[in-house]
This record gives C-alpha cells, structure tokens and sequence, in this order.
C-alpha cells in the first residue's frame, strides 16, 4: 500500500511539474523578454558611450601629460621655455695671456686672446624662449661673464613658417656668415674659437638688424640670405650714421651622400665698415700708441661640413670634417697716435688684406667619446702704407707687421649624457712670431632645462 | 650670356609649377608611419621617410637634406610625444612650411590617438632623458597601428578633400585586413605571455603591453644613458632572484652590451625590426610584426 501511495506521489509530482510550468508560462516569459530588453538596451547604451569616447579619443588631442606644466596655474602656462648653460674652465697658459696678440691684423673685439690664466668661469647663458602668436616665435639669451656682467647675447623674434620658404629675423642675433658663426659657444667642438674668427671677428659676428632668409623649393637643399645691421660689431664699429651699417650675404648648399654621410657648403660677403676703429700697438721707440682705422672691410668666407656616421646613425661612432676660409680686405686711412703720445699723430692711407682659415675633423671612437684636432692657418701680407714725406716707418706698426700665425688643437671629450660634456683641450699657439705658446684647457658645459633643436 | 639669363629667370619662375603637383607630398619622421601613410595613401601620396630603421629617433641630425624636404611636404606625419624634440623644431624652423606648423592639419602626430604608457609622474633629468608626454615608441602595438590608420585616413581627407573617398576606401581595406592579421598573430603569439625580458632603451613596452610580457630591466641605467659595465654586472647579479627569458633590443641599437649579457646570463639576444625596415622580412607593417612575433617565438623555445 505504502508503496502504492510513494509513486502516486511521485507521478503526481512528475505530472506536476510540467503543468506547473505551463500555467506559468506567459508571465514568466514575458518577465524573461522585459530583462532581455532591458539587457540589450543596457549594451546598446554602453556600446554607444565606448564608441564616442573611441571618436572623442581619435578627434580630440589626448589630454596634456601629467607633468608639472599642465599642474601649473592657467597664467603660468603661457610661460616661455628656459634653458640654462654653465660652462667653466681650467686654463695653463705658458704665455703670459695679457701679452697675446695676432700678428699682423688689427686687433678688436675682447674675444681675440687665450682668457685668463687657472680657474675660470666661462660664460653662463640663460636663453627664455617662446612663441608669441601664430607669426613670430621670440628669443632671449644673456651671456653672465666672469666679471659679474651681463650683455644680451641673443635677443630676436624671428617668423613661423612665413610662406614660401622666407624666414625673417630681428632683432640681435648671431650672423649667418660662415660656419660656425651661426652656433652658441657651447655647441662648439673646441675651447675656442678658431684663430681666424678672433683675428677676423673678435670672436663671433653678431649685430643688431634684420635677416632675411630664402629656402629654395628645391630637391637639393639650397638656401639664400641677406642680413642688414648697423655695423657696430667688430670689423666695423659705430660710426652715429642713419641706414644700414653693414650687409652680409649668403649662400648654402647641401645634401646626403647614401644614408650615411651629408655635407653643407657656403658663401658669404660681408661689407662693414668704421670711424676711428681704435687699436693699441708699439712703435719703433717701444712707446704705447694708440692707432685709428677708418675705412671699408669687405670680407669673404667659404665653408664647409661634412657628417659621416654608419647608416647614418651617430649614436656609436660618428666622423665631422668642417674647414672655413676667410679673405678680408680693408681700404681707408689709418692714424698713427691718436692720443700724440710718441712720434706724433699722423694721418696715412692704408690698404690691407689678411686671409686665413682653419680645417677640423671630430671622431667620436665610442659612445660618448670624441676626439679632435684642429689646424689653423693665418696670413697677413705687409699692408700698403703711404709711409712717404713721413717720419714713419713700418716698425712703427709692429702689429700690422707681415706674418702668418698658426696653432694646432687637440681635444678629447667625454659627454656622460646628452646634456653633460668636459673636454681637455691641449693647443700649440704661434699667433705672434718668435713665441710658442703651450695652452692645456679643462672645461666642462652643462645644460639645464628646455633643450632646444641643434642646427646641422 | 642674356639668354642664359633669361633661361634661368624663366626655369627659375616656372619651378613652382613643376613642383606642384597632383600627388601630396608626406614627409613621415619615421618608417612606420611612411609605411602606415602608403597603406592609405595608395598613389595618391609621395612618401619619404625622414630616418631609417637603422637611425635611432632620438637623434637625428636636423640635416640640410631633410630641410629640403621639410620644406617641400604637404603633411608631416611623425610620432610626436617629444621623440622628434632634439630635431624637428630645427627642421619646421628652417623651413618655413606654413603648411605642416604644429597645430595645423599638415601636422600629424601619431602619439595623439593612442593610450600612452609610462606617463611619468615626476620630470627631472636625474631620471635620464624621460618624455614628460609619456613613452613614444607606440609602434609596436599593432592595435595602435590601427588607431593612428584611421585618424591618419581622416587627416589625409581633410589635407587632400577630393581624394577623401579613396583614402576612405583604402582605410577600411586596410583595417579589414589588419583586425584579421592581429587575431592571427593574437592566437600565434600565446606562449609569450607573462614572460619575463630585458631590453636595451624602454622602447619595447607598447609590445610588451600587447603581448602580455613585462620586463624585469633595462640594459640602459637610465633612459638615454649608454650602458655601462657596473649597471651590467648588477643587472646580471639580479638575474637569478628575476630571471628573464631573453634580451630585447631594436636593430638601429648597439649590441654589445646586449650579447655581453646574453653570453654571461645564458639567454638568447634578440634583435627586433622595431620598425618597418628594421629586418630583411619588415618590407611593411605585416612584415614588421609577422617578423617582430616570430623572433620572439623562436627565442622562446
């Protein structure tokens, strides 16, 4: 019996279930229908915002890095980039410094000797530099000298992307004229600047004016320029004149040679002039003098650099040929003792013409490793002085006294990172004859902050 | 010698017009992205790539060549993130190309469109040559490849309107193929993940990121530091308690110091195309990661 009633139920139960379900039937499915709904409507919407955050993402630029510019309050953020370099040497002189000179051409400019004897500090530049509206982008550097001083390097707006390949400067900047002019010192491969940018510049060529440059829509990179300043920068000086004091053109070419090699070639002209461009020298009686050149300088300079590294990569080892050739020649008068503190001011036509140049080659044998030799060449030939119905001879002009200076350089450098270099630089000086001077320089460059693009 | 004159005077005023022509003219800063543009690009574009595979983009010489040719092009295509910072400035400056100055349409940035990695949380120069917009060696992520392709393809429609469609086209052809080249090398590239590696520079992370792997060094000390032999030794020293699988680095990179860790840890060296080029097998972007992938397999085994 009792079994009789256990399958009963059992049946019943097995019976039930069905039935129960198919009471349940409608509401439950239409439940079931309501959450699918729900579910795809749920996707959908999800779906819709991944797909406008993936079109907000590609349409929009991505959000600014989380660096300290973007923390920075909205008035800050407009401010310009700030790039500091430190440099400094140690410098052994053989040769009493205060007694450099170049034989044979018109000293000017403070920038013409070996500096100072031991410890100096080079030159500390801070360059502020920004865009000011979509047209011009503005620079600042300040040179701080050892002597406490400041001077503006650098100070130009220049145009962003004018059209056609025309770039317009102003302002004071460093002179397109050659080489290595166009360069900071602290991107120089050496100590120093070749002897014949001190002979012929004083240093470097920069003055207060305009430049104009043209890129030709070329394969071949080719490029024109023309720069107009006032002239006050050594070989010419301030002469109070209305108009433009000195003009400068230029030329470049360039190209690759394969992957691994490119080159730059170049012409310049410039045509300056002065007004009692003073200079100090020795007469025949060994008397101090002053002495005075007014007159035009014309000068010419070609140049040229060549880049080699294997498939073009420099990281490891890398080769640069650069050689400049400078010709200048000066028209005008010169005056014997201004100040008549020996034989007596006398006035005299001068014509004089000194050419010079230097070549260098920088290989750098491993990674972050250089080595570099540099060879410079001057020569003055006598300049024609109309020395007749005078009391003067050529020995009262001991620095304009034929002669063909020469050094050699030879440096190492080690650069623990991109923005760190300390180089010893040993040199052999025969800027003045009978005088060999043994110079052995350390120095170190530092850069800090925003490092800006270097220039070919 | 005035007709030369004048033959020189007219060459000389007719230039534009030669030069001008109907094709677009792109200068990519590097060889993937010259690849990803002709994908797009079909014969509607002139693609120059401003470095090789074999230069490291950090370190370019802004040279007269490339000035040249900055001044010449339609659309820059180049990475952007400051990769390019030590020489592009250089270049847009010289140029004076209106066309391609930041912020205008002929200016694309690749690094813009996709997620970035290792956004730094503190810059400072202690750290090496860290990028404040985070790391741009965003190549290797294929999925990034397909990002930057369909902004790229927008770009190019909207520096070149009436070729819009066509680019359209090629974009969804290229995407088409490329989702079906990432599920392949997806599923071939299974037994990579969760390996440790060693790389050179920290430019293997985007792949890393797609693959799964994560790196337990760096042959560099610091970010744009060469390495040297106490940073390699204590990277050696480390390597039992952290072992790696192998040691990565791109073709362009020096490779003793990775063969001198390979020799001393006992583990392979491998030398990844890291871009398009970069290996006789990275003809393209295919080629680049179909290589990419089976370098890694076959160190893996």
């Amino acid at each position: 019996m009792f079994r009789h009633v256990a399958l009963a139920t059992a049946l019943a139960a097995t019976l039930a279930a069905p039935l129960h379900a198919s009471a349940m039937d409608d509401a439950e499915l239409s439940r079931i229908r309501v959450e699918i709904k729900q579910l795809k409507e749920a996707y959908e919407s999800r779906i819709q915002a991944l797909e406008q955050r993936l079109q907000a993402a590609e349409s929009r630029p991505a959000a600014p890095a989380r660096s300290a510019a973007a923390a920075a309050s909205p008035a800050n953020a407009f401010n310009p980039a700030v790039s500091l370099t430190l440099g400094g040497t140690y410098a052994n002189l053989k040769r009493d410094p205060a007694q450099y000179r170049i034989q044979g051409f018109i000293p000017g400019g403070d920038e013409s000797g070996p500096g100072k004897r031991s410890f100096n500090l080079g030159e500390s530049e801070l360059s502020l530099s920004a865009n000011v509206d979509p047209h011009f982008s503005g620079k600042l550097t300040f040179a701080l000298n050892a002597e406490n001083q400041a001077s503006v390097e650098e100070a130009h707006f220049e145009t962003l992307g004018l059209a056609n390949g025309l770039n317009l400067k102003g302002g004071r900047f460093l002179s397109s004229i050659g080489y290595l002019n166009g360069q900071h010192a602290h991107a120089w491969d050496f100590v120093d600047a070749p002897l014949v940018y001190k002979a012929m510049f004083g240093g470097q060529y920069k003055q207060d004016g305009l430049q104009l440059r043209w890129l030709a829509p070329t394969e071949r990179f080719l490029e024109l320029g023309i720069e107009a300043g006032n002239g006050n920068a050594f070989p010419g000086n301030d002469r109070s004149k209305n108009g433009i004091g000195a003009v400068t053109i230029f030329g470049h070419v360039g190209d690759d040679i394969g992957d691994s090699a490119s080159w730059r070639a170049g012409v310049s002209l410039l045509r300056t002039a002065s007004a009692a461009r003073n200079f100090s020298d020795i007469d025949h009686t060994g008397t101090g003098v002053t002495d005075a050149f007014a007159g035009d300088t014309h000068l010419w300079a070609v140049d040229g650099i060549y880049k080699w590294s294997p498939n073009g990569n420099s990281t490891r080892i890398n080769f640069k040929l650069q050689g400049e050739y400078f010709r200048r020649k000066e028209n005008g008068t010169l005056t014997y003792d201004t100040q008549a503190q020996s034989l007596g001011t006398t006035l005299l036509r001068y014509g004089g013409a000194q050419s010079g140049g230097y070549v260098q080659g920088v290989f750098q044998y491993a990674p972050n490793w250089r080595v570099g030799l540099r060879l410079d060449k001057l020569n003055a030939v006598a300049p024609s002085l109309a020395l007749a119905g005078t009391a003067l001879t050529s020995a009262d002009f001991r620095q304009l006294l034929p002669y063909a200076p020469t050094r050699s350089s030879l440096m190492f450098d080690f650069s623990p990172s991109e923005f760190s270099r300390i180089r010893l630089q040993f040199a052999q000086d025969k800027a003045r004859p009978g005088v060999t001077d043994n110079q052995v320089f350390l120095q170190y460059i530092m850069s800090l902050g925003a490092h800006g693009a270097h220039s070919f | 010698m005035k007709n030369i004159f004048t033959v020189l005077a007219g060459a000389f005023l007719a230039l534009p017009a030669f030069l001008s022509h109907a094709v677009l003219n792109v200068l990519a800063c590097e060889p993937e992205w010259a690849a990803l543009t002709t994908e797009i690009g079909g014969d509607k574009v002139r693609v120059s790539s401003a470095t090789t595979a074999q230069q490291d983009p950090h370190r370019i010489e802004a040279r007269p060549s490339l000035i040249a040719r900055t001044r010449n092009a339609d659309l820059l295509v180049c990475t952007g993130l400051e990769l390019e910072v030590g020489w592009l400035p250089a270049l847009l400056q010289q140029s004076a190309n209106p066309k391609i100055a930041p912020g205008q349409p002929g200016n694309f940035e690749a690094g813009r469109f996709v997620q970035r990695l290792d956004i730094p949380a503190r810059v400072d120069r202690s750290d090496g040559d860290v990028h404040a917009a985070g790391n741009p060696h965003i190549q290797q992520d294929p999925h990034n490849i397909a990002l930057v392709a369909l902004a790229l393809a927008k770009r190019l429609a909207e520096v070149d309107p009436a070729n819009a469609s066509y680019y359209q086209s090629r974009q969804t052809d290229f995407s088409t193929r490329w989702t079906a080249a990432m599920a392949k090398w997806e599923k071939r590239a299974a037994p990579l993940e969760n390996i440790a590696i060693i790389e050179h520079h920290k430019n293997m992370e985007y792949l890393m990121h797609w693959l799964g792997m994560h790196q337990v060094g760096t042959l560099e000390p610091k970010p744009g530091i060469e390495p040297g032999a106490a940073h390699l030794t204590q990277l050696l020293s480390r390597l039992p308690q952290q072992p790696a699988k192998m040691v990565l680095r791109g073709a362009y990179q020096d490779d003793r110091a990775s063969l001198w860790l390979s020799e001393h840890a006992r583990i392979p060296a491998v030398v990844l195309p890291f871009t398009v080029g970069g290996s006789e097998r990275a003809k393209d972007l295919f080629g680049l990661f179909e290589d990419t992938l089976q370098r890694l397999l076959d160190a893996n085994k």
